[in-house]
Order: structure tokens, then sequence, then C-alpha cells
């Protein structure tokens, strides 16, 4: 074998030749740079082209266009075994209760259809929840007036946020049992989550296994990392 | 020089060691970074494997450790080849529109035109890939340089990129007439006769 080793030679012949491999390298990266400011109204476009295509072909539990990602903070998930949950309801209350998965999905019933914004930019439209409502469900520890705020303590360790009592009074707020017509799936939270399409996904917290109500809501596990504590969906967290 | 039997095959330096090493720096950390990166967005695989907060921390430090890799090579390595390398992609004469026009016969330099455009493409999605990511691990930790694109952009990168490394593969591992070209990405050197055939204006007819 005979090896020239040589540095390879240029081209020898350049006719009409021009530089312009420079421009589509800029191209390419200054459109890319415009889609960091209006990649939201893009992917809205796209993702509406590419939903139903995802739903057809069975992609949609693959590729999540349009749908969901699985965001966790802790090493593995919380699993739910329903002889052993119990939902702890305490702090600025009368009579601190421990609530059974059954004694939960006795109290009654509300659904709604709502959309779930995450804060790094995704969206899912048109979620089914099924759950209790926190009027029905504070109620049940009779809370102190002095309480102002909820205190969600996640089985998925260390997770856990706060809500105003005001805001959990919104009409389309609960905790979530039912998602899209089966139980709360285990990556969703199983077997209860809260619900607040007002505010970005991390105020949603998953595994909730605790309730404190609290005289103040003081920053929860994203808010301790730079979030906003207020996490109202397009004020908040840098979006104007 | 004909011995017994067959022709000896001669062979060409076509790529530097300076450029080999670019090449597989950026496609090893490719193939880390796209399995650590689906973990963490595809959910079937998120909830298979867990373990996010040490799958973000690979995903990000692979990242790292790639760029860190290119800067070191760039200044400890050959940078005339480089640079040499460079000025030919950004390079496109009569020829090479006749290529990407359909005409595949038409004589093609060290690179192809095709060759040329994966580079830029490649590069350019490099960059893009590097600055959204970075975006993402900072914009977690200060809400102020959260754009509201940046996963999106992320996310259409990495199908694109899957898209053109599956045809890249194809072309260096299967299709017959040009997967010869993988041994000059390992070996640094082709058979002078294929170079002839396959890139006339830089071996000669």
């Amino acid at each position: 074998m005979t090896v020239n080793d040589d540095l390879p030679d240029s081209p020898r012949e350049n006719l009409g030749a021009r530089r312009v491999g420079r421009a589509g390298f800029l191209g390419i990266v200054g459109a890319g740079a415009a889609t960091l400011f209006f990649g939201k109204q893009i992917s809205s476009v796209t993702s509406r082209l590419t939903k139903p295509f995802a739903s057809a072909t069975g992609l949609s539990g693959i590729v999540p266009s349009g749908g969901w990602r699985i965001y966790t903070v802790a090493a593995t998930m919380p699993v739910f075994d329903p002889a052993t949950w119990r939902l702890r309801i305490d702090g600025l209350v009368r009579h601190p209760v421990e609530l059974s998965y059954d004694q939960l999905v006795a109290l009654p019933r509300a659904e709604q259809v709502s959309t779930f914004h995450c804060v790094t930019g995704w969206t899912v439209t048109g979620v089914h929840w099924a759950g209790v409502r926190f009027h029905d469900l504070l109620a049940l520890a009779d809370p102190l007036p002095s309480a102002r705020a909820a205190h969600f303590v996640s089985a998925e360790i260390p997770y856990d946020d706060y809500l105003p009592l005001s805001d959990l009074a919104l009409s389309d707020v609960m905790l979530a049992y039912e998602m899209d017509g089966g139980p709360l799936p285990q990556e969703h939270g199983a077997p209860v989550r809260v619900v607040i399409p007002e505010m970005y996904g991390y105020k949603n917290v998953k595994w909730v296994q605790q309730i404190t109500l609290v005289d103040a809501q003081s920053e929860g596990y994203w808010e301790q990392r730079g979030y906003d504590i207020n996490a109202i969906v397009g004020h908040s967290n840098g979006y104007a | 020089m004909v011995s017994a039997g067959r022709p000896r095959p001669r062979y060409v330096q076509r790529f530097t060691l300076t450029e080999r090493i670019v090449h597989w720096i950026h496609a090893s950390a490719f193939f880390a970074l796209l399995g650590s990166g689906l973990i963490l967005y595809l959910p079937a695989l998120s909830i298979a494997v867990g373990r996010r907060p040490l799958i973000k921390d690979i995903h990000f430090y692979t990242g790292l450790g790639w760029a860190g890799a290119l800067v070191l090579v760039v200044l400890l390595g050959n940078r005339r080849a480089l640079l040499r390398t460079a000025r030919e992609i950004d390079l496109f004469d009569r020829d090479d529109r006749r290529f990407l026009g359909g005409e595949l016969s038409a004589p093609q330099g060290r690179f192809n035109a095709g060759q040329k455009v994966n580079a830029i493409v490649t590069a350019a999605f490099a960059v893009l890939l590097f600055a959204s990511g970075l975006l993402l691990w900072f914009g977690e930790r200060d809400t102020d340089i959260r754009l509201g694109g940046t996963l999106y952009l992320h996310d259409v990168l990495m199908y694109a990129s899957v898209v053109i490394v599956l045809g890249h593969l194809y072309l260096a591992l299967i299709h017959r007439s040009t997967r010869h070209s993988l041994r000059g990405m390992i070996l640094g050197s082709v058979r002078e006769d294929w170079a002839r055939e396959h890139h006339a204006k830089w071996r000669g007819r």
C-alpha cells in the first residue's frame, strides 16, 4: 500500500465560484435566532399540522407533538398504593384530617376541560380533568380564619409549592384524580395533583400527599431556584 | 506498477488528523446528546429511565465537553488544514451548482457540493443547539433569559439533525459508490482511483 501523506490539495478549477457557504451558515443561524423569539407562534401553527398526524399514526404516545413532557426532580417517581395512601390536611385548621383514596373520591366530583401551560414553553390544550374542588376538600378540616395559603407537599421529595387560598377558590382549580377519562397516571402525579390552569405547571403540584394551611405563601421548590411565586400564565417568569 | 495479478491500490490523503478528530468529536457527542436528550424529551423514555436530574446533568455537561473539545482542537490542532477546509466548504462553483441541481456527474472537489451543504448545515445547527441549550439551562435558573421559542428551536433542530444524520450514515455505511469515504474519515486516506472518479477536481482525471 502506498500512501501519499501530503496535505489535501484545494480544488483546481473554480469556474463561477462564489463564497456563498458563509451566507448559508449565517442564514440558518439567523433564522434559528429569530425562532427563539417567535417560536411560540410558529409552534402553535406546526403543532396544529402535526397533531392529527401524530394521533392518527399512534405517534402521540411516543412523540410529544403538542403533548406532554414528563418533568421530575427526584431520581424515581412515587408509587401509589391505594391501601396505604393517605392525604393529610393540617396546619391552620380546627380538625386535621387524613383521607384514604376511597374517602377522597367519595367527595363531590367536579369535571373540567382546561389548558395546561408549562413555563418551559409547551402547552397541552383540551385536558379533561376530574377531581375535587378545594372548597369541598378543605372544609373537612375546617380552616381557621388566619389561614391564607396552602402548602402542597409532594411525595416526590423534595418537591413542594404554595398557593393562596383565594386562588384555590377559583372556579377551575381542583385536586384532580382523573385525567382524560382514566385514573391520573403515575407520571402525572398519581393519585392526585393540583390543577390550576391560570398558572404554569410547576404550581400544579403532582403526587400531593399533604396540604398544610399557613398564614402566608412562601417559596416552593422552583421559586427557591429563581421562578416567580406568582406563576400567572403569560405574565410571569420573563413572559410579558 | 503492476505486480502479479491485480494492481496495488494507491492511496491519497484526504483528511488530516485534525479534521478527523473534529469529525469524531462531533459524531460521538451527537449520539451521546441525542440519547440523553431523548430520555429528557420522550415521555415513554422519561418514565422508563427516571433519574431526570442526573440525565439533565449528563446532557448539559456532555454539551459543554463537546464545545470545549472542539475549541481545544482548534487551539492545538492543524489550524491551516481547518482553514483550508472551511475555505473549500465556503466556495460553490458552477459544477457545485450543477451537482446540487441533480447532475451528480459534475466534477467535484475534495468535498462534493452535498458534503459542503451538510457541513454548513451541521455547523449552523451545532451553534444553534449549543446556544439554545445554554438558554434552556440558564433560563431555568434566571427567568429573565427565558425566551418563548427556545425549547421549540432545540426540538426542531434535533428532529432535523436526526434526518440529516440518517442520510449521512446511509451514504457513509451503505451506499456502494460513496461508502469508501468512511475509510478517509477513519484513516485519512482514500483510494486514488476512487478519488479520481468522485472528486475529479481534487485528484484529476
